[in-house]
């Protein structure tokens, strides 16, 4: 405990300078300019801007692209909120309930308790990351094609018992989704599956084109032939805050996506966008009043949002512990790393407690 | 009665149909060597079986013929402006294509003034282009003259 105090003190003394302070304030606003853009998303973001941290100490190159995907992350809910189009992928879920609160007058609100959601998850997390990472990281890396598999039904199922209404609806939707993901190149035997000789279907359908489609076309096409064009809303400042029923409704939440958030994090692949799914599926099974989902439940909003923002951490577990990345992003900024000619984190280096940015240091 | 269940679950069992007739060139595989066709075939099966509950089950949904869409002439137009620019782009180059896409949906569907349409069109076409392709370095389509 105390070799990790020390190592935390370590760490603050370098993260507190100005300097890296600054490459966090740039990679955060940067970041949330590309979660905004629907389509991009962190990995194209970060992967665009890796050349431009070249130039920095891999410290400054690693915080700063430790902000770029935070702030893509968080930039993703901003669409979902105000437009009903999901930044990246993980901002699905809040497309349904942060702009039902949008259409109330609550859209500053519902930012706030994103912004406020995925900040309290992403610093929880953190601290979780330092303890926890050497015994989740091992743990994790048992996960295999059975695991998975599982994980995948779980969360299907879960969702389809949990998000109301027909549960045979759901499930066909479910059973539907699986289906266009069985476009593209069989993994495992290489066949091209429903591709009719379209080189690009080879790759399968992307989820951002899908839920663009899903949520943004049919709200252009549902509004395309109203007589009154919608009111563009003009709140006061005091109303972009939420009000004290709004945080009431939204702390638990926040708490409940931030453990879900990490726990599922830590496994390998997507996990960012299952952690919203099925915390949004919690929070709607948990709540007193499940028929308010969809229609502009604050706890929508602020369980996926803690919950992605919390799997983003946990996406680093492997990677600082283990050297493993758990997925496209940490791979990409483990290459930025290693771009630097120094050496990856390995399993001896487990054994040291790890931060986020102490355990830059090594290799800076 | 035609309701909207029924006309959903037919549609599901429909898709469910054609993907098993186009699963049928895919190898089937084994329980425990399945092939890229299991999949697909299974889950088309569970498709037509849950389409087919939706169905027998949405004796009480709306009827079809009380749902309106008042705004489809919109809509389809708009879909059509979709399909041009998914077919035009790779010929005409992104700015071009979306320099007439939004002229045509701003001046001849919104039904604003020429002027407005030309500026929309003109500043969005090339701002989005700008920040995509020159600023993030996204390759985007050119098309003739490199335009």
């Amino acid at each position: 405990m105390a070799e990790t105090l020390q190592n935390l003190g370590l760490g603050f003394s370098v993260a507190l300078q100005p300097a890296v302070l600054l490459y966090a304030f740039a990679g955060c606003v940067v970041g949330t300019l590309v979660g905004v853009l629907p389509g991009v998303g962190p990995l194209a973001g970060i992967s665009l801007l890796l050349p431009a941290t070249f130039g920095l100490t891999a410290t400054n190159a690693i915080v700063m692209l430790a902000g770029i995907y935070y702030g893509a992350m968080y930039g993703g809910s901003t669409t979902s909120i105000l437009m009903r189009i999901p930044g990246e992928a993980a901002s699905v879920m809040t497309c349904i309930d942060g702009y039902a609160m949008a259409r109330k007058g609550r859209a500053g609100a519902a930012l706030a308790i994103a912004a406020v959601g995925s900040f309290i998850a992403g610093t929880v997390r953190v601290v979780a990351l330092m303890l926890l990472a050497p015994p989740l990281a091992r743990f994790a890396l048992r996960f295999g094609p059975p695991e998975y598999f599982a994980l995948l039904l779980l969360g299907l199922l879960v969702l389809a018992y949990m998000s109301g209404g027909s549960m045979v609806k759901s499930l066909a939707m479910a059973v539907l989704g699986l289906l266009l993901g069985m476009i593209g190149i069989d993994q495992m035997s290489g066949y091209f599956r429903f591709s009719y000789g379209i080189v690009e279907l080879g790759d399968g359908l992307g989820v951002v084109p899908i839920a663009v489609g899903l949520f943004g076309i049919a709200e252009v096409l549902a509004t395309a032939g109203q007589e009154v064009p919608p009111q563009v809303l003009k709140p006061k400042l005091r109303e972009l805050l939420p009000s004290r029923r709004e945080w009431r409704e939204s702390l638990m939440p926040m708490g409940r996506g931030t453990v879900l958030g990490f726990l599922i994090g830590v496994i390998p692949g997507s996990a960012h966008i299952i952690s919203s799914f099925v915390s949004y599926a919690v929070e709607r099974r948990l709540s007193r009043h499940p028929e308010e989902f969809g229609e502009g439940a604050v706890a929508g909003v602020a369980g996926p949002e803690s919950a992605n923002n919390a799997a983003t951490s946990g996406a680093f577990v492997p990677m600082l512990a283990l050297g493993v990345p758990s997925g496209p992003i940490p791979a990409v900024m483990l290459a930025a790393r290693a771009s630097r000619s120094s050496p990856r984190p390995t399993r001896s280096s487990a054994a040291r407690p790890p931060s986020p940015w102490t355990s830059s240091l090594p290799w800076r | 009665m035609l309701t909207t269940d029924r006309l959903g679950g037919s549609a599901l069992c429909l898709l469910a149909v054609f993907v098993m007739w186009e699963s049928r060139r895919l190898p089937l595989g084994t329980w425990h060597h399945p092939g890229p066709g299991y999949f697909p075939g299974l889950l088309a099966v569970i498709l037509f079986v849950l389409g087919g509950l939706v169905g027998a089950m949405g004796k009480h949904a709306a009827s079809v013929a009380t749902v309106g869409w008042s705004e489809a002439r919109q809509a389809l137009v708009i879909l059509a402006v979709g399909a041009f620019i998914c077919f035009a782009l790779e010929g005409l180059g992104y700015r071009l294509t979306m320099l007439a896409a939004l002229l045509f949906l701003v001046w001849l569907v919104e039904r604003r003034s020429l002027v407005t349409a030309v500026t929309f069109a003109l500043a969005l076409a090339g701002g989005s282009f700008y920040l995509f392709d020159t600023v993030l370095r996204v390759p985007l389509p050119r098309g003739p003259f490199g335009i």
